[in-house]
């Protein structure tokens, strides 16, 4: 390859400056495989899903109904990690608590996805009065805190896990519609776009078949660091005791049910806590892995 | 603009209100009926009173009028003014939350430039870990976790309450330090991520080349030279870091029972009080929209090539 290259006028330029060529795939593969963080955030979110899915028989102890006799253990070889007060196995209820978090983050995304992606193209691609109305609309939702715009909804609808999911989906919405309106804008620009307009295709077919697909990546790329934020905001609404409603087992209500025996079993609170911020970082490892492995802007540098 | 932003705000927050299931005042008026304390005539009366026989559009209206008046309309829980309890509980989230902004912004910036300058070493390599588990970190959890240790284990730091600084500040000190980390924390990482790649952007810029050939000082290149373009995105993050903190310190004041406006709204929630659920997030957004403009005017006054018609 190089060979041919040095005929060509990029003969011209210094060697060194010529990015190998290198196929998308494997450039992909190297800097988001071979990276130990990365890697690592995989691996802890591979366990979680493995839970997720087999929570029915890798929980040693039903995580809703415990036994009276065995309120309050300490952390023994019986209960790895104790019991709370209704005798109820904290890490059989942590395992379930996989469950809450892989369904609210990954519903959460994909419907906020679907509302606040083809607004923003639309705003984006229309322009003139679609674009203010949508985009004055996402600016007022983006004058609440994030979370507070979840509470506030998630008061209004009542907890449980599917109006949390709602609440927390229309939160999201905003945050889609701007970026995805911003890479409209820039990706409208292109003589591709212009070449597709001049062969008459319709603005459906121009949208859908080649601004969408052109925006596909940094959207992955957010939604894997949204799922971060979603799972911090959804404990978050838990623990206020507005989120997922007793006896469900997540971990932001756990970590707020052990507070009252903190000082006898912080484990309790500890447990489920570190649950949260390990899942949470694996997302935020494996988003910014996929970002750096599907940014065409660091291709050859990376 | 901001003032089409605010209108719409008010719509959201109104319309979010009256998809309640049923009646706002059903839910609270509700159990006093049952105990025999209020009739339903009583309850027909009140409605009146709130206002809520009225169509939709005109409690809007009315809402609206008493807004533009200052008035926020009177909590049906505390039976007091929203104004006056606001009022109350603001200084409280205002000192809690300015403390923590002022530390998260100058301790991000700072962390965030140390790992860009000094890339590479384990300098850098202790920042940036430091700040990718700090965003990870329920806030929550880290308060729970700093009342054990601080609190009851060593027993140094107080661990719920509020005291004003101006009865007793050292009691105000010692309370106040652990919300003020636990608020701090999850920004200043944000902040710490965004200076670090800022500057490493910068300094890659062929005008720092320039000024390290003329032989300047290192200390002179960064401070002078790559500190103030690098610090353009880093305002952004700011203003959503100023947003992050008004919206964590609804957790942080429930964790450290903390009279501030975050409890308030937490209490009013459970209450079922919508007149302070409404006027409280109008009053919030509204910080938020205001904050977001002075970001958008201090970018044209840290980079004089953005400028505003």
């Amino acid at each position: 390859m190089s060979q041919e290259r040095l005929t060509g006028p990029a003969a011209i330029a210094d060697i060194s400056e010529i990015p190998p060529v290198v196929s998308e795939w494997s450039r992909f593969q190297r800097v988001f495989f071979q990276r130990k963080l990365v890697m690592f955030g995989l691996a802890v979110l591979l366990v979680v899903v493995f839970c997720a899915a087999f929570a029915h028989w890798l929980a040693p102890y039903d995580p809703y109904r415990g036994n009276m006799a065995d309120s309050l253990v300490q952390p023994c070889w019986k209960y790895l990690l104790g019991t709370d007060i209704q005798g109820r196995d904290t890490l059989s209820r942590m395992i379930y608590g996989c469950r809450t978090v892989l369904m609210v983050g990954f519903i959460t995304v994909t419907v906020a996805a679907i509302i606040g992606i083809p607004l923003g193209l639309m705003a984006g691609f229309f322009g003139g009065i679609s674009n203010m109305i949508i985009m004055r609309a996402m600016d007022a939702l983006m004058g609440f805190p994030f979370l507070l715009l979840a509470l506030l909804l998630s008061a209004v609808l009542g907890g449980g896990i599917q109006n949390v999911i709602i609440a927390l989906s229309i939160a999201l919405v905003p945050g889609y519609a701007r970026v995805m309106h911003g890479l409209t804008l820039s990706i409208k620009e292109n003589d591709y776009i212009l070449a597709e307009r001049a062969m008459g295709a319709s603005s459906r077919r121009t949208m859908f078949g080649h601004v969408l697909p052109n925006a596909l990546a940094p959207m992955i790329v957010l939604a894997t660091a949204q799922l971060g934020i979603l799972i911090l905001a959804e404990a978050g609404l838990s623990y206020l005791g507005i989120g997922i409603k007793p006896p469900g087992a997540a971990w932001g209500s756990m970590v707020a049910d052990g507070y009252q025996y903190l000082l006898s079993n912080p484990v309790l609170s500890f447990a489920p806590g570190l649950a949260i911020m390990v899942v949470v970082f694996a997302f935020f490892m494996v988003g910014d892995g996929l970002r750096d492995a599907l940014d065409p802007r660091l291709r050859g540098l990376l | 603009m901001a003032v089409v932003t605010l209108w719409l705000v008010t719509l959201v927050v109104f319309f979010a209100m009256r998809l309640l299931p049923g009646d706002p005042l059903i839910i609270f008026m509700g159990e006093s009926v049952q105990s025999g304390n209020m009739t339903t005539e009583q309850l027909a009366k009140l409605r009146v009173e709130y206002g809520l026989d009225k169509p939709l559009v005109v409690q809007y209206l009315t809402w609206i009028a008493g807004l533009v008046h200052g008035n926020l309309g009177t909590s049906i829980h505390y039976h007091e003014d929203v104004g006056k309890l606001m009022a109350e509980r603001f200084p409280i989230t205002l000192h809690l939350g300015l403390l923590a902004f002022l530390i998260e912004a100058t301790l991000g910036v700072l962390l965030g430039l140390v790992a860009a300058v000094r890339r590479g070493t384990w300098v850098d390599v202790a920042a940036t870990t430091f700040a990718n588990i700090g965003v990870c970190v329920p806030v929550f959890w880290l308060g729970l976790l700093l009342t054990y240790f601080f609190g009851l284990r060593l027993g140094l730091l107080p661990i719920a309450g509020y005291t004003s600084p101006f009865d007793d500040f050292w009691m105000s000190t010692k309370q106040i330090i652990m919300p003020v980390v636990c608020l701090a924390i999850g920004s200043m990482s944000f902040t710490a991520r965004q200076m670090r790649s800022s500057m490493l952007e910068v300094v890659r810029q062929d005008y720092i080349r320039t000024a390290w050939s003329k032989g300047l000082r290192e200390r002179t290149i960064i401070l002078r030279h790559a500190l103030k373009p690098s610090l353009i995105p880093v305002i952004t993050v700011l203003g959503i870091s100023a947003a992050m903190v008004l919206g964590g310190s609804v957790l942080v004041e429930t964790v450290f029972a903390i009279p501030g406006v975050g409890r308030l709204l937490v209490s009013s929630i459970f209450a079922q009080d919508y007149v302070v659920i409404q006027s409280g997030t109008f009053v919030i957004a509204t910080i938020i929209i205001l904050l977001n403009l002075i970001v958008d005017i201090s970018y044209g006054w840290i980079d004089p090539r953005i400028r505003y018609s």
